[in-house]
């Protein structure tokens, strides 16, 4: 097996501006690859929000996006996410070219490719945890059955296999948001996105969180984390600073490297 | 820049569900997902999710569209009933019933029938029965010592011992009249007449007192659809009436024909002839069901009207049901962004809304068709109609609840579905 054909941006694809080189050569299809991703919202003029973001994450990887406000890593999130589309640029998920495909494609690609850790949890209140977590089947047309022994799974697989039949509102946040995680690792995805998934959580949860997704790193997940929380992103193996749209630096710690590159 | 399809899939394209979790995530490049599915009964599930959660709002939005299909059900229900009571009686009375009278008002005679007329007209082929019946001037108390004003509203009748019959009449308890009983003081009380004096069954030697003379009360009738005067009657044989109380012959006022079925409008234009050949014109022929089937249309005038009433209720229902869900599309907004970043397409927020829209629609248009049966059915009952509640009511008033929710809907959901995820998923 070679590296990934046909793109032309490779040679230059790890960490642009990175300083620690093209030093990793990943056998594998890399779970993401951005190239010259610009994004731009309309106005006079126009606000660039991403200048032209080039950035590779290699499968079971643990990345922190790191930035404070206004530096386009949201934006970068919804890219990576497909949530939004860039203005230019091309974006690759586990190999698949998300740049020209319609929305319905997209939505396909969030199904299966992505899993998404927010801020606000977001699960839905009159539900149980196990089927906040089965709904992250939803809409890959697997039947409830199914669904919920996946969910099960999950659930247990983040500590919570007591927890089955609590709703939202019955839970506290730090398990909130594991049920969250498990909705989010449910259809395993190539790459889970989590959007400050500490940001609303005491200390003492937090870290407990932060615990389970090194645990999930551990365990093979591509993990992707955006935060502006520079002290969570220092225990990270890989961190990417943004800055005014553009990549300031891209560092790794050389023990995790070679962990990244399994 | 191109778009390079990944080569080499080596892995299925739906992967399989986890059983365990691999030591690694899947390494080999995925070709382009299928698309994102939401099977049928999911999408029940999810449309009813809001309705579930939000029972309050649920109920409230639903009761508009409740009270327009209530209001539609038991209109045609109550006229449905109405006009089946309105058929009984027409069956009751027979369409081959013909009532003729004196023309009455200026011109038009004496507003007498000869003598003769009853016994013409028993000699029309197609005729069946005849009998009259005559006003006879006087009161009807309970004894003589009641004062001869106090009517209470009783008239005494004269008439042959062939009306009870003519008219399918039916006793409630004693005799009808015969051939003896119709010479002597003997009277047959209608239902409310009986009421009326106090008496309740035709014990031995129960009698009231009319026109100065006793008269043994021999029979009450039921009530008489085709003469409903005959409620508030006391009838007397027609000898008797001319021997003890008028003193004189009575000519017939009103005479009841009865005929063969398809013979009736042959009978009918002959009538006036065969009564008073001198001066047909002064007869006056009437079909008594013909009243009851025009009541039958009028009341029809009114149902359509009703329903008029009850499809606005059910239009300012339907804005209702819209209305709620445009605040539930506001207010949901980070769950659309949930699921669209779940992999929900815009179809399937479409999908989701509009579902939830015809589901409070339906469930107002279920409520309402029991609403409206049980308000039929109550003032049916409080009538003594028999209850009828149309199926095209039900049917039509559970499509017309579905298509409103549809409608209603269409807007919100449309907007649901346009939201970028993006937006919807921002806090704040």
């Amino acid at each position: 097996m070679t590296s990934t054909p046909g793109t032309p941006g490779t040679p230059g694809t790890p960490g642009t501006t990175g300083t620690t080189g093209t030093s990793v050569t990943s056998v594998t299809t890399p779970a993401l690859e951005l190239v010259e991703v610009v994004k731009e919202y309309p106005g006079e003029p126009p606000i660039r929000a991403l200048g032209g973001v080039s950035l590779r994450v290699d499968e079971g990887e643990m990345v922190g996006i790191v930035g404070p406000s206004g530096s386009g890593k949201s934006t970068l999130l919804h890219i990576i996410g497909t949530l939004d589309r860039p203005t230019s640029g091309m974006v690759r998920l586990a190999g698949v070219d998300t740049s020209d495909m319609s929305d319905r494609h997209l939505s396909a690609v969030r199904s299966q490719l992505l899993g998404f850790v927010f801020q606000q949890f977001f699960l839905l209140e009159g539900m149980s945890a196990l089927d906040n977590v089965a709904n992250g089947l939803l809409y890959r047309g697997v039947a409830l059955a199914k669904r919920r022994a996946a969910a099960k799974e999950a659930l247990e697989r983040v500590g919570l296999g007591h927890r089955l039949q609590h709703v939202p509102n019955k839970l506290s946040g730090g398990e909130r948001q594991r049920v969250a995680m498990a909705r989010a690792i449910v259809n395993r995805p190539a790459i889970m996105l989590a959007d400050e998934p500490t940001g609303n959580l005491d200390s003492k949860s937090g870290a407990a969180v932060m615990e389970l997704i090194n645990e999930l790193h551990h365990d093979g997940h591509t993990i992707i984390i955006i935060t502006h929380d520079r002290e969570l992103a220092a225990a990270l193996p890989r961190r990417v600073s943004m800055r005014d749209g553009h990549i300031e630096s891209d560092e790794r710690e050389p023990d995790h490297a070679a962990a990244g590159a399994r | 820049m191109t778009v390079a399809t990944a080569p080499v899939p080596e892995k299925p394209e739906v992967p399989e569900l986890p059983t365990t979790r691999p030591a690694s995530a899947p390494s080999a490049p995925r070709v382009a997902p299928t698309r994102s599915r939401l099977r049928a009964v999911d999408v029940l599930r999810v449309g009813s999710l809001g309705l579930r959660t939000r029972r309050l709002r649920t109920a409230l939005s639903t009761l508009g569209v409740a009270i327009g299909i209530a209001a539609m059900v038991g209109v045609l229900g109550l006229s449905a009933s109405s006009q089946e009571d309105l058929n009984a009686k027409i069956r009751e009375l027979g369409t081959n019933l013909l009532e003729v009278q004196a023309g009455q008002g200026f011109g038009r005679g004496s507003g007498e029938l000869p003598d003769t007329a009853v016994g013409m007209v028993s000699r029309i082929g197609p005729v069946t029965a005849v009998s009259s019946l005559t006003t006879v001037d006087a009161t009807v108390r309970r004894t003589d010592a009641i004062s001869e004003g106090i009517t209470g509203g009783i008239s005494v009748f004269a008439a042959d011992e062939g009306l009870l019959d003519t008219l399918h009449a039916r006793l409630l308890d004693g005799r009808w009249l015969d051939a003896a009983t119709s010479a002597y003081p003997a009277v047959v009380l209608g239902t409310t007449a009986a009421t009326k004096l106090g008496i309740v069954d035709v014990a031995d030697g129960i009698r009231v007192y009319i026109g100065g003379q006793w008269f043994a009360v021999i029979g009450i009738i039921d009530h008489v659809t085709a003469a409903e005067g005959l409620d508030r009657a006391a009838i007397i044989g027609i000898t008797a009436a001319e021997t003890f109380i008028v003193g004189d012959t009575l000519a017939p006022e009103t005479i009841y024909v009865r005929t063969e079925d398809d013979e009736v409008d042959a009978v009918r234009s002959v009538l006036g002839a065969t009564v008073n050949p001198a001066t047909p014109e002064e007869v006056e022929v009437s079909r008594p069901s013909d009243a009851l089937a025009a009541q039958e249309a009028a009341s029809d005038a009114f149902t359509a009207l009703f329903l008029g009433l009850g499809a606005v209720a059910l239009l300012v229902g339907g804005i209702g049901i819209a209305n709620v869900m445009v605040i539930a599309v506001i207010e949901r907004r980070t769950e659309i962004g949930l699921r669209r970043a779940l992999g929900a397409t815009r179809a399937h927020v479409r999908r989701q809304f509009l579902t939830e829209a015809v589901l409070l629609a339906g469930a107002g248009g279920l409520v309402g068709v029991l609403l409206g049966s049980a308000v039929t059915a109550v003032y049916a009952r409080s009538q003594h109609w028999q209850v009828v509640i149309p199926p095209v009511a039900i049917g039509g008033g559970l499509v017309a609840a579905i298509v409103i929710g549809g409608l209603a809907g269409i807007y919100p959901a449309g907007r649901a579905a346009r939201l970028p995820p993006t937006e919807a998923l921002r806090s704040n």
